[in-house]
């Protein structure tokens, strides 16, 4: 189904598209830890009187229908999803490098119940095994952190998987096995250099799925809850003063876009 | 056949992920289950401490989790979901009416989706590198970075708010299709065209193709004889998977276009934390996902006979 392993790497325009990716999220991510440094303010002090004001000093970007700075929420929500995400890409690319290569090199029932069960997780919408999660954890960040990470070790698992079991399979493996290299051997020196780059590719696609969800969950409210700023819930709230204050609700929305555009062409071409 | 076996299999897994899920959110809710139960069986006036009491005995919901979730699988094997927590109504009379708003909204889309994706792509395709398929490139990167909720916002905006053309939700006469129909089938198009322009720039570079070409085939018989067959296999394989796209668009999009279906009863029932409606949402969810790949290996072996795909 979904291999990016045996795509073309080569394609015009490619190493440009990931420069420009790499761009973007390093400038999202800038602003969300530098931007508090060199304006320094509170993403949670209102001054109603202040609502929906336009851009000063003190926050750069106007104020929000509550009269908060949008400019220190914005850096506080590109912290807040950022940081989930890479949580949850982390847990389940660990967890997906092991149980991948444990299927591939045991193979018999190891492999078989492990597949079974990737198959069945597969079934399932991600945003629906994650809402499910949400459900049972209330702590919203922990919630998300462990149903994403349920979500996406998957897809980690199957990569890995596949490309071990290539790769276990060539003649360069036997040959190290035959000269009597141990299995931590083998695994530094041929199947992590044929896994990592899969490894990245998979990741910032991960990313983008676990910022992506994070803020869908927040625009339908049964996400992150307010005030916590949270990119889909921003939106959300500054939606119904698109027309007093549109830089209000451009500030999220195209944080947003350039965050996720940023991590879909890092990612590189692939379907679905 | 395996294949049918291999998908049974993860069909009853599916309910069993599902149904532990479910379990283990009954029990993590905070308040007294077996009262709440009990008011929406007998009635708010009529319950008393026995009636709770009688309850927590017959669900277990005291005892071993163990028991108690056997019996709630087993429930849930039977297709008994019980009524709603908050409407009180059978959970599957529910499910089956938004079932039919959903899938019209998502037959909708995918037909759209179709309708757009594929042709660009296979234009694209044909010619590899030219403007067609630079200009795609671009536009489905673009796209694929947008979430459906933010197109559904700037559509809303643009188009009922800013214009005024179209109602931003419900449901019922045809143009309330329009919005949450084009905001799902863009995303779906956007990759759809990809998969499309991507099998098309293969085969047409393929010994066949140019054989076909040199023995004086117009480009239209080529195309039309050789080429969509062996298009339409990797796009029908991904249609299958671009279901679970689907259907967690279909949890935005209806929740912000207010569509009476699956996704927005899902969202709901999450909010006011009505198990048994989660649980039959989520299991019609997941299966028919189930089923929707079953019947895609179907069709891709009779487009492809050869057993490839």
């Amino acid at each position: 189904m979904t291999s990016i392993a045996h795509r073309p790497a080569a394609r015009t325009g490619f190493a440009w598209a990931r420069s420009l990716g790499a761009a973007l999220v390093a400038l999202a991510l800038a602003f969300a830890i530098l931007g508090p440094v060199l304006v320094p303010g509170d993403p949670f002090a209102q001054s109603l009187l202040k609502a929906l004001a336009g851009p000063e000093a003190g926050a750069p970007l106007g104020y929000d229908h509550l009269g908060r700075s949008i400019y220190h929420r914005l850096a506080h929500a590109l912290r807040l999803s950022p940081l989930i995400a890479l949580a949850a890409v982390a847990t389940a690319g660990a967890l997906g490098l092991t149980l991948g290569t444990l299927a591939a090199a045991r193979g018999g029932w190891t492999d078989r119940v492990l597949t079974t069960l990737a198959d069945a997780l597969l079934a399932l919408p991600g945003l629906l095994l994650v809402l499910i999660v949400l459900a049972i954890m209330p702590s919203t960040a922990t919630g998300f952190w462990l149903g994403l990470s349920l979500v996406l070790w998957v897809e980690f698992f199957r990569l890995t998987r596949a490309a071990v079991r290539d790769t276990l399979a060539s003649p360069a493996v036997q040959a190290t096995r035959l000269l009597g290299f141990g299995p931590v051997y083998v695994f530094r020196r041929h199947l992590w250099p044929e896994i990592a780059p899969m490894m990245l590719t998979a990741g910032a696609f991960g990313m983008a799925t676990a910022i992506m969800g994070i803020a869908a969950l927040g625009f339908v409210s049964v996400g992150m809850r307010a005030p916590t700023p949270e990119l889909g819930l921003m939106m959300v709230e500054l939606m119904p003063y698109w027309q007093e204050a549109p830089h209000a609700l451009l500030a999220p929305v195209s944080a947003t876009f350039g965050l996720l555009l940023g991590l879909t062409l890092l990612a590189g071409s692939r379907e679905t | 056949m395996k294949s049918l076996v291999s998908r049974i299999i993860q069909a009853g897994l599916v309910a069993v992920l599902i149904g532990t899920a479910t379990f283990a959110m009954m029990r993590a809710l905070p308040g007294d289950m077996a009262w709440r139960i009990a008011s929406h069986r007998y009635g708010y006036d009529n319950v008393d401490a026995a009636a709770a009491d009688a309850v927590r005995e017959e669900l277990a919901l005291d005892g071993p989790a163990l028991p108690a979730l056997l019996r709630w699988l087993g429930d849930l094997a039977r297709l008994d979901f019980g009524n709603s927590l908050v409407s009180g109504a059978p959970v599957m009379d529910e499910v089956v009416h938004q079932l039919g708003a959903s899938l019209q909204l998502a037959v909708a889309a995918l037909a759209l989706s179709l309708l757009i994706g594929p042709p660009l792509g296979i234009l694209a395709g044909l010619r590899p590198g030219g403007l067609l398929d630079r200009g795609l490139l671009v536009l489905s990167t673009g796209l694929r970075a947008v979430p459906q909720f933010l197109l559904a916002l700037v559509l809303i905006l643009l188009l009922s708010v800013g214009l005024g053309l179209l109602p931003a939700a419900g449901h019922g006469a045809a143009r309330h299709f329009i919005l949450p129909t084009v905001t799902l089938a863009l995303g779906l198009a956007a990759v759809n065209a990809r998969i499309a322009r991507d099998a098309m720039a293969r085969i047409a570079a393929m010994p066949f193709w140019r054989f076909a070409e040199w023995k004086g085939l117009s480009r239209r018989q080529v195309l039309l004889r050789h080429g969509l067959r062996n298009v339409a296999v990797p796009l029908v394989t991904y249609l299958g998977l671009q279901f679970v796209t689907l259907v967690e668009g279909v949890v935005i999009v209806e929740s912000v276009f207010g569509w009476p279906g699956i996704g927005h009863a899902l969202v709901h029932a999450i909010f006011a934390r009505d198990v048994p409606m989660v649980q039959a949402t989520a299991l019609v969810l997941g299966l028919g996902f189930v089923l929707v790949n079953a019947g895609v290996d179907a069709v891709t072996r009779t487009l492809d006979p050869r057993g490839l795909a």
